[in-house]
């Protein structure tokens, strides 16, 4: 059956607390999850002040310069601070979400920072996506033909062809919305999952690939496709703005149009 | 223990090639379960109080009948379906599993059996 309560070694307990220095005008708390794999004991929330006027505009900022002043610990993954690596996917305030392009001013009160939902914890704010990673794998990203393009020369698009990957070559495989979807959580070792499905249907609605019918048939799955029960979660937390959830829906209804 | 790769592990046994029917199948119910449920409210409000007599007579007229009927099949058709989704959510022993969806597509073909031949006795006497 699915878990619905913590096992005991899991349970997160109260951390330390590192108060901001003497003066600080302008303080936020961040309150973040910690997990050592190497000590054995229960996560934590450590709870770190932030003086605002000695700290970069963005939640990323803020987990850096905890890193780099306050506590050479804290682990985290981070990249690009611009959005574009997908690296630094984390719940910030509740909401999964690119610490990078969260505005620390956008919160009110503390800021609670885990790791994305429901994955295993390698540590701290590190989640494990290798199954993630396994998943997008294995609907094959990347084009597919056998006619040879011609030699010297793009494989061609009209505009109109161009157009059906908006909102789909956006994806930076955050897996905010994978690790949003309920589920997902239960299900993960065979649904797979919004970004992996929006990543599906981004080589099924290229005019290029040739392969959109094997595509299909390895998606025709109770489970692998027909997990989501269009809660929509993936798209409600999409940092990127996308809907993988609108692009669930039309992988669905190729299925029904081809039958 | 397993040294099986990632890829090998979430390819599992392939896909099952189907799936789609079932969806399909739980929108269609839905669909039709739309006018369906307005009309059966309908036709409870206006036979409340109603005697045996009353609601026989009522039944007996054929569109009245034809509805009925078609509302109870539709109705636990749509009722298997999504119980099934439920169990293969939150069931995550294959052996549990396959037990319970088995009983539940018995128990839903003999409750909708049971009620459709209830409502041709009432229908018909007997
Ligand atoms: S669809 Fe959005 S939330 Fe999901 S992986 Fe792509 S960018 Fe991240
Ligand atoms: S650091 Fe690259 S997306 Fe945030």
């Amino acid at each position: 059956m699915a878990e619905f309560s913590l096992p005991a070694n899991s349970k997160v307990v109260e951390g330390k607390t590192f108060p901001a220095p003497a003066g600080a005008a302008r303080v936020k708390k961040f309150k973040v999850y910690r997990y050592d794999p190497d000590k054995n004991e229960n996560p934590r929330m450590d709870t770190y002040e932030i003086d605002l006027d000695a700290c970069g505009p963005m939640v990323l900022d803020a987990l850096i310069k905890i890193k780099n002043e306050i506590d050479s610990t804290l682990t985290f993954r981070r990249s690009c601070r611009e959005g574009v690596c997908g690296s630094c996917a984390m719940n910030v305030g509740g909401t999964n979400t690119l610490a990078c392009i969260n505005a620390i001013s956008d919160f009110r009160g503390d800021i609670a920072v885990y790791p994305l939902p429901h994955m295993m914890v390698v540590k701290d704010l590190v989640p494990d996506l290798t199954n993630a990673y396994a998943q997008y794998a294995s609907i094959q990203p990347w084009l597919q033909a056998d006619t040879p393009a011609a030699p010297g020369k793009e494989r061609l698009q009209s505009p109109e062809e161009r157009e059906e990957l908006d909102g789909l070559w956006e994806c930076v495989l955050c897996f905010s919305c994978s690790t949003g979807c309920p589920s997902y959580w239960w299900n993960s070792d065979r649904y797979l999952g919004p970004a992996t499905l929006l990543q599906a249907y981004r080589w099924i609605a290229d005019s290029r690939d040739e392969y959109t019918g094997e595509r299909l048939d390895a998606l025709e799955d109770p489970f692998r496709l027909y997990r989501c029960h269009t809660i929509m979660n993936c798209t409600n937390t999409c940092p990127k703005n996308l809907n993988p959830g609108k692009a669930i829906a039309r992988i669905k209804q190729k299925m029904v149009e081809r039958r | 223990m397993s040294l099986q790769t990632d890829l090998a592990r979430v390819r599992g046994l392939g896909s099952a090639k189907e799936g789609t029917g079932h969806w399909w199948a739980q929108r269609l119910t839905a669909v039709a379960l739309v006018p369906l449920g307005i009309w059966f409210v309908f036709a409870a409000v206006s036979l409340a109080g109603a005697d045996l007599g009353e609601f026989r007579a009522w039944l007996t007229v054929p569109y009245n009948l034809i509805l009925m009927v078609l509302l109870t099949g539709v109705l636990f058709h749509h009722m298997q379906l999504g119980m099934q989704v439920v169990f293969e959510d939150y069931i995550h022993s294959e052996r549990s599993k396959t037990v319970v969806l088995i009983l539940n597509r018995f128990i839903a073909v003999i409750l909708g059996v049971s009620c459709i031949i209830a409502l041709l006795r009432v229908a018909f006497g007997g």
